[in-house]
């Protein structure tokens, strides 16, 4: 759990933040925060796809599987479980 | 009439009925009504007067949309400022409206500077979020703190204060892009909006059965319309928190029974590439386009694809909200026209001299209506470049600095601007104020932004940069400086570096040279 956390915030540090220190917390959503906008997501989820071998149906792609690195984490942790 | 009787109007007819629909949240007339009640006692016992300015700078959410009548039931001008504004900026705006109170988020309270007191004008802050978070950050920042939550949910004066505006005075100041770098207040009245919001409601045929999905900020003219328009006719607004989650919002669309869809070339582009096939949207009347044209393969699929919904391709301004929309009719014999002027207003198109002229022949578009705005916001030699003596004594016209020409009945094609502000996802940006960004990297030594086509973005933000000899400065470096600095809109999407940018015989970076440089270099 904590690889993963860490794995994916640096991603979301170093895609969408450049690497800007940028104080935000586990359960913080990227939508209010500005840290990834409309045109992220795609990004993210292609990302998230490729890294963990999984595959996100469209009717996955919502902010409960995706708007957070809590959000994130579980998502991850059910989905390479089911493939597992 | 005043703008936040489009509310008070509903709330009398319809008290019962639904009005707003957020994630969780459902709120009918009779609710937002008093909760707006309650905010806008809070603001008015806060010290808030006639005409002061309300900045809000809030993502989509409810209190969003009670802060805006809040501030208007309190006979303020509201100013609302897109969510993901930076520190510097809101600061810079807050301090150019010599706003008297804020209204934001606890996570956005985090981001502003402590006790330096860089905000002096602000008096109060009105805090949504968590109570601790907002208290301490307020502690911090030396700043009076109301909770808005505690503010609506307050028992008793569920009356609107006393009303002290009449509709010539402000409503809202609009914050633009300027080719200074520097964004510019659009000053609104009262009766600009209520024209506006009656003009466009009067063209889309709206009624009390609309339900509107909105996707966009409500810092965008665009997406606060949406909600001004959907109260003026007691209809009901479905507000997203964005357009990330298009499935999210594809379920809403229909489980709300939605009417009416706005969207922009970059919602219209995302949308295009899921597939739609399994949906269905009996309900859905219509789809409006703004901010930037529709490509026509976008029109042809929109058609194919929604056979029965009217699509409005139309054109605006912020400085008189709308210009012109192509009648629904029209679309497959004009689809790169933005049609007509809107009920109640005038447009036509004239040469450098200042004459009208006649089909064919491109000319600037002016603009005349209870809708053009009272100018920029404390810049008498901004205003006075774009506003200029109308037809009537007295009256003013708005000279849109965009290129047109016209068909031989009267449709408006748009040809280009005048000026190189880029437009990126519907939102105007300036390059001069991404420049000015990056020249704050050290190492660099000449930078140019540009717009670039981009199918999804309408134009990217292409930065070329120059760096000083021996500097070793990377892509990541200035992609952070803009995350840190600007909105995300305004974040280029690419960094290029040359060795020199091509100049102009008397020296200055000419970015007109730039696309001919790469080619040969």
């Amino acid at each position: 759990m904590e690889q993963l956390n860490g794995a994916l915030r640096n991603f979301i540090v170093e895609n969408f933040l450049f690497g800007q220190p940028f104080d935000f917390s586990d359960n913080e959503s990227f939508l209010k925060k500005g840290i990834i906008d409309s045109t992220g997501v795609v990004e993210l989820v292609s990302w998230v796809e490729e890294r963990y071998g999984i595959r996100v149906e469209d009717e996955e792609i919502v902010p409960d599987n995706l708007d957070s690195i809590n959000n994130l984490c579980r998502f991850i942790e059910r989905k390479t479980c089911v493939v597992r | 009439m005043q703008l936040e009787q489009f509310l008070e109007s509903s709330a009398c007819k319809y008290p019962d009925k639904l009005a707003l629909v957020f994630e969780q949240q459902r709120l009918t007339y009779g609710e937002i009504e008093r909760s707006c009640n309650r905010l806008a006692h809070a603001l008015v016992d806060a010290g808030i007067e006639r005409g002061d300015r309300v900045v809000i700078c809030l993502p989509n959410c409810v209190e969003a949309v009670l802060a805006v009548f809040a501030a208007l039931k309190a006979s303020a001008v509201f100013v609302f400022v897109n969510h993901s504004t930076k520190a510097d900026k809101l600061a810079y705006i807050l301090n150019n409206s010599r706003a008297a109170a804020l209204v934001t988020w606890d996570s956005k309270l985090k981001e502003l500077p402590g006790t330096d007191d860089s905000i002096p004008y602000t008096r109060v802050i009105f805090g949504v979020g968590t109570a601790e978070v907002c208290s301490s950050e307020c502690q911090r920042i030396g700043k009076p703190l109301t909770l808005v939550d505690a503010a609506v949910s307050a028992q008793g004066l569920d009356r609107p204060p006393q009303k002290k505006c009449i509709d010539i005075d402000l409503a809202a100041l609009i914050y633009t892009s300027g080719s200074t770098g520097r964004p510019k207040g659009v000053m609104l009245s009262h009766l600009n909006m209520v024209s506006a919001a009656t003009s466009i409601t009067t063209y889309l045929e709206n009624t009390a059965d609309d339900v509107v999905v909105n996707v966009l900020p409500l810092s965008f003219d665009y997406g606060l319309y949406q909600v001004l328009m959907m109260f003026k006719v007691g209809g009901r607004v479905v507000l997203e928190p964005s357009f990330a989650y298009p499935f999210q919002v594809l379920k809403h669309l229909i489980e709300e029974g939605v009417t009416g869809l706005p969207l922009v070339p970059t919602v219209s582009a995302l949308l295009l590439q899921l597939d739609l096939s399994k949906y269905r949207f009996p309900s859905l009347r219509y789809i409006t386009n703004t901010a930037a044209a529709l490509p026509t393969h976008h029109i042809k699929d929109l058609r194919r694809l929604f056979p029965e919904v009217k699509i409005y391709s139309m054109y605006g301004l912020t400085e008189c909200k709308r210009v012109s929309y192509l009648p629904p009719e029209q679309i497959d014999a004009r689809p790169t026209s933005v049609g007509r002027g809107m009920p109640n207003e005038e447009v036509y198109i004239v040469d450098d001299e200042g004459h009208r002229v006649g089909p064919g022949v491109v000319g600037e578009l002016v603009i005349r209506g209870a809708n053009v705005m009272k100018g920029y916001w404390e810049l008498p030699e901004e205003t006075a470049r774009v506003l200029k003596p109308g037809p009537l004594p007295g009256e003013n016209a708005l000279h849109s600095g965009d290129l047109f020409r016209s068909d031989e009945e009267g449709y408006l094609y748009f040809v280009g601007r005048r000026d190189d502000i880029i437009k990126t996802r519907g939102e105007k940006v300036s390059p001069r104020e991404v420049e000015d960004v990056i020249y704050g990297v050290d190492g660099v030594a000449e930078v140019a932004v540009i717009g670039i086509p981009d199918p999804v973005l309408g134009n990217a933000i292409k930065a070329v940069v120059s760096l000083r000899p021996g500097a070793t400065v990377t892509q990541r470096d200035i992609l952070g400086r803009c995350r840190e600095k600007l909105e995300d809109f305004m974040v280029p999407k690419l960094v290029e570096f040359q060795a020199a940018l091509p100049k102009t015989e008397s020296g200055k970076i000419s970015k007109r040279l730039i696309p001919a440089a790469e080619a040969s270099a």
